[in-house]
C-alpha cells in the first residue's frame, strides 16, 4: 500500500532508537472488530408516537415539527436511544459533568461590564422606544387536527 | 511563506525578514485562490489588515506583545465577536452581531493575533461533515480540482445566500461568493463540524484556528484535512461567549499544522476564566515540548473496542503501524479494555439532545436572530420563528431532547444516559490508574468520504456513525489530540487519536510529537497564489 512506505520513512538520524518497521504477530491492535452492532431483537419494541404525544411536544419544543419527516426522525432518535437499556446500571450514580468532585468558582455579583443598550437593542427585529415587542401571551399554540403521517 | 509553521512564523517575523502586513496579505491571496472551498462565512480581510499594521509597528519597535504578534488566525463562527456577526452557520442567527467578545477571541486580539474572519461549520456545530450549513458545505483541499473548478465556477451564477445582509459594522465584509450548488460533489467533505478551521489551517489560509468540540467536531475534520486537532481538557480553556451545543461537553478546540503550534496556542489560551465558571481555577502553567524525546518510560493503551465494525483497511493498518512503531521505540504498549465504548455514541446522543433542547430555547425571536411574522400569540411567533431559523438537524434534536425530557421519560432515558456516562468515564479512569498513560486510537473509521456518498444518508445517522471514537472522550472530559500520521491510497490525510488523562495535556502533546516526527506528514502543498495567473 501506498502510504506505508511513507509512514516508514521516519528521521532516524540523532535517534537512540531502533525504527525496525517490521510486520509483527503480536501488535497490539485487535486484528478483528471486538464487538459487534446491536442485535435489534433483544431492543423493547419501537416506540410508536401518539397524536397526544406530538401536541405535547409541539407545545414544548416550539419548532412545528409535525410531519412525516419530522415523527419519523424522532421515532428513529428514540429507537436507536433504547440501545440504552442492553447497559446494566444498577447502582451507577448519574454524572452530570465532569467537575463533580471540584468547587467552581463563583465570581462577585458586581457589574464590570454593560453600557451597550444599543448594540443589545439593534439585533431586534421589533422594538419600540426601548422594548422589546412580543405578541400577546397565554394563548395556546392550536393543535392541528391532522398530522400529515 | 504560507508554508510555515506558527513558530517558524513568529519566528521571521520576529527576525524582521517578513512583516506581519506582507504575512496578512499573503493569507488573504490564499484565501482567495481557494475560495471555492467555502471556507469563511464573514471575512474581516479589512480588520486583520489594520492588526497586521500594527503588529508590523510594534515589531519594528521591538514592543511584540507575545509569540502571536501579527499570526493570521480564524475562528469558527460559534465564538462570539463583538462587532461581526456571528451567525453559527444558522438562519436563526443569520443577522446577529455580538456585542462582546468570547474569552477566546479577546485571549487572542490582546496577544496581536490577526483574525482574518469567521469560519464556516455545520448549523449549531451539530453535524460531522460541515455540510450542513445555510452557507453551503465545506469542501476538502486534499484531491481537490482547483483547475477545473475555477472555468466552472466563472460560468456559473453563485447564490449570495446572504444578500439581505444589514451592513451593522463597518469591520464587517458581505460574502457574495458562498459555494451553495451542490450540483457537482465528487470532492470530498471536511468532517465537522469545525471544517472551515480545520480546512483554513491545511490550506495554508492561517497559521491556527479555533474550533469547538463537543463530540469530536474539532479531531474530525482535524483528521480528514491532515491537521492537528486538540480537544483539551473540559474546563482548561473558557467556553464564555462559545454559542453553546452541550453545556457539559462542550470545548474551544485548536488547529494547527503541527503539534509545537498547539503547545503555542494551548499556552495563550489556557487558564482560569472568571466569566466561566466551569473552568478549574488552579494557574495553567504554559510548557514547551523538547525536540529529543523519550519514550521509554510511556505506557501507551490500545483500547480493544476502538477495533469497531465497518473500521477501515487503511485506517487500522496506520493504527497497527504506529502502535508497532512505539513498542519497537522502547514504548511499553499494552491492549486495554474501554468495555462501555459501543454504548457511547447512543448516551452521547440521548444527553446532546437533552442540552440542545435546554439550550435553544433562548432563541425565540424577540431579542436577537430571526423573527418570524406570525403575530398572532407569542407561542405562534414563536414555533414559526424556530420553524424557519432552525434547520431539520436542529429541530430533531430539540424534539428528541424534550422527548428524553418528559416527566415519563425522565429517569428512563436521560438519567440512564448521565449512569452510562459515568460507566464511560470509569472506563477511562480504571485504564489510566492502571498505569496507562496515553491511549492510541484511530480518529475516524476511514479517511474523508465523497460528498456525494456522505448525503446519501441523514445528518443523524453520520453522526452516529462517524463520532465513535471521539465523543467517549467528552463525555469522560480528558484531552485528545489527531495527529495526522500518513495518506491512503487515494492521497487522502489518516489521522490517529492520542487520548491523554485530564490536565495532562504535556505528557499527550509529548507523545503526539513523537508520532509526528516518526511519521513526516506530507502536509498539503497548494501553488503559491502570486504563481497562479
Amino acid at each position: 500500500m501506498n502510504h506505508l512506505p511513507r509512514l516508514c520513512r521516519a528521521p532516524l538520524v540523532g535517534r537512540p532508537v531502533l525504527l525496525a518497521i517490521t510486520r509483527r504477530l503480536s501488535s497490539k491492535v485487535p486484528p478483528e472488530p471486538t464487538w459487534e452492532e446491536v442485535d435489534e431483537t433483544k431492543l423493547p419494541k419501537p416506540t410508536k408516537i401518539d397524536k397526544d404525544t406530538i401536541d405535547h411536544l409541539e407545545r414544548l419544543a416550539l419548532v412545528d415539527f409535525a410531519n412525516k419527516e419530522g415523527i419519523s426522525r424522532l421515532e428513529a432518535a428514540i429507537r436507536f436511544a433504547d440501545q440504552m437499556f442492553l447497559v446494566d446500571t444498577t447502582g451507577v450514580e448519574p454524572m452530570d459533568s465532569v467537575l463533580e468532585d471540584r468547587e467552581l468558582y463563583l465570581r462577585a455579583d458586581t457589574v464590570t461590564e454593560g453600557n451597550c443598550k444599543d448594540e443589545i437593542l439593534r439585533n431586534a427585529g421589533k422594538v419600540v422606544e426601548d422594548y422589546f415587542v412580543a405578541p400577546p401571551g397565554n394563548i395556546p399554540l392550536p393543535k392541528k387536527e391532522e398530522y400529515d403521517r | 511563506m504560507l508554508g510555515l509553521t506558527l513558530k517558524e512564523t513568529a519566528r521571521v517575523l520576529n527576525e524582521g525578514s517578513v512583516t506581519a502586513a506582507e504575512l496578512c496579505a499573503a493569507c488573504v491571496a490564499r484565501a482567495r485562490q481557494v475560495q471555492q472551498l467555502n471556507v469563511f462565512i464573514t471575512e474581516t480581510y479589512d480588520m486583520a489588515g489594520q492588526q497586521a499594521a500594527e503588529s508590523t509597528l510594534r515589531h519594528r519597535q521591538g514592543s511584540r506583545l507575545h509569540v502571536l504578534d501579527g499570526i493570521p488566525v480564524t475562528i469558527k463562527d460559534a465564538f462570539s465577536t463583538a462587532g461581526i456577526r456571528t451567525t453559527c452557520s444558522s438562519r436563526i442567527l443569520r443577522d446577529y452581531v455580538p456585542p462582546y467578545n468570547a474569552t477566546m477571541v479577546q485571549r487572542l486580539v490582546d496577544r496581536g493575533a490577526v483574525l482574518l474572519g469567521k469560519t464556516n461549520m455545520d448549523e449549531f456545530a451539530m453535524g460531522s461533515g460541515s455540510v450542513d450549513s445555510i452557507f453551503g458545505p465545506v469542501r476538502n483541499p486534499w484531491k481537490y480540482n482547483f483547475q477545473t473548478r475555477h472555468q466552472e465556477q466563472d460560468s456559473q451564477p453563485i447564490r449570495d445566500s446572504c444578500h439581505d445582509l444589514k451592513p451593522k459594522s463597518m469591520q464587517m465584509r458581505t460574502m457574495h461568493h458562498h459555494v451553495t450548488s451542490t450540483e457537482d460533489s465528487d470532492w470530498f467533505i471536511t468532517g465537522g463540524s469545525s471544517g472551515g478551521s480545520a480546512v483554513a489551517v491545511a490550506a495554508g489560509i492561517c497559521k491556527a484556528a479555533l474550533g469547538s468540540d463537543t463530540g469530536g467536531s474539532v479531531r474530525n475534520p482535524a483528521s480528514y484535512c491532515g491537521v492537528v486537532g486538540l480537544k483539551p481538557t473540559y474546563g482548561l480553556l473558557s467556553r464564555h461567549g462559545l454559542i453553546p451545543l452541550v453545556n457539559s461537553l462542550d470545548v474551544p478546540g485548536i488547529f494547527t499544522r503541527c503539534v509545537d503550534d498547539a503547545v503555542i496556542m494551548l499556552g495563550a489560551l489556557a487558564g482560569h476564566d472568571p466569566k466561566d465558571s466551569t473552568t478549574v481555577s488552579d494557574p495553567f502553567q504554559p510548557f514547551s515540548l523538547p525536540e529529543h524525546i523519550d519514550i521509554t518510560r510511556l505506557h501507551v493503551g490500545i483500547p480493544k473496542e476502538y477495533h469497531a465494525p465497518h473500521l477501515s483497511e487503511e485506517t487500522l493498518s496506520t493504527w497497527k503501524r504506529a502502535a508497532d512503531m512505539l513498542e519497537d521505540a522502547g514504548a511499553r504498549v499494552s491492549q486495554v479494555s474501554l468495555p462501555h465504548t459501543p454504548y457511547s455514541i447512543v448516551c452521547y446522543s440521548v444527553l446532546c439532545a437533552a442540552e440542545v433542547a435546554s439550550n435553544m430555547a433562548r432563541y425565540d425571536g424577540l431579542e436577537f436572530g430571526h423573527r418570524g411574522s406570525d403575530h398572532s400569540s407569542t407561542e405562534a411567533l414563536y414555533a414559526q420563528t424556530r420553524h424557519e431559523g432552525f434547520n431539520d438537524v436542529v429541530r430533531g434534536r430539540i424534539l428528541a431532547g424534550n422527548y428524553f425530557l418528559l416527566k415519563r421519560h425522565y429517569d428512563h432515558y436521560f438519567t440512564q444516559a448521565q449512569r452510562i456516562r459515568r460507566l464511560i468515564a470509569n472506563d477511562f479512569r480504571k485504564v489510566f490508574e492502571g498505569g496507562v498513560d496515553i491511549l492510541l486510537t484511530p480518529t475516524t473509521l476511514s479517511p474523508a468520504r465523497s460528498y456525494r456518498w456522505f448525503v446519501q444518508a441523514d445528518n443523524r445517522t453520520r453522526t452516529e456513525q462517524e463520532d465513535v471514537f471521539t465523543q467517549p472522550v467528552n463525555l469522560a472530559g480528558i484531552p485528545a489530540v489527531n495527529v495526522p500520521v500518513s495518506l491512503s491510497e487515494d492521497g487522502l490525510p489518516i489521522g490517529l487519536q492520542l487520548i491523554g488523562q485530564s490536565f495532562q495535556e504535556k505528557t499527550l502533546l509529548t507523545a503526539a510529537k513523537w508520532l509526528e516526527q516518526q511519521v513526516n506528514f506530507p502536509h498539503l502543498q497548494l501553488p503559491d497564489p502570486s504563481e497562479m495567473s
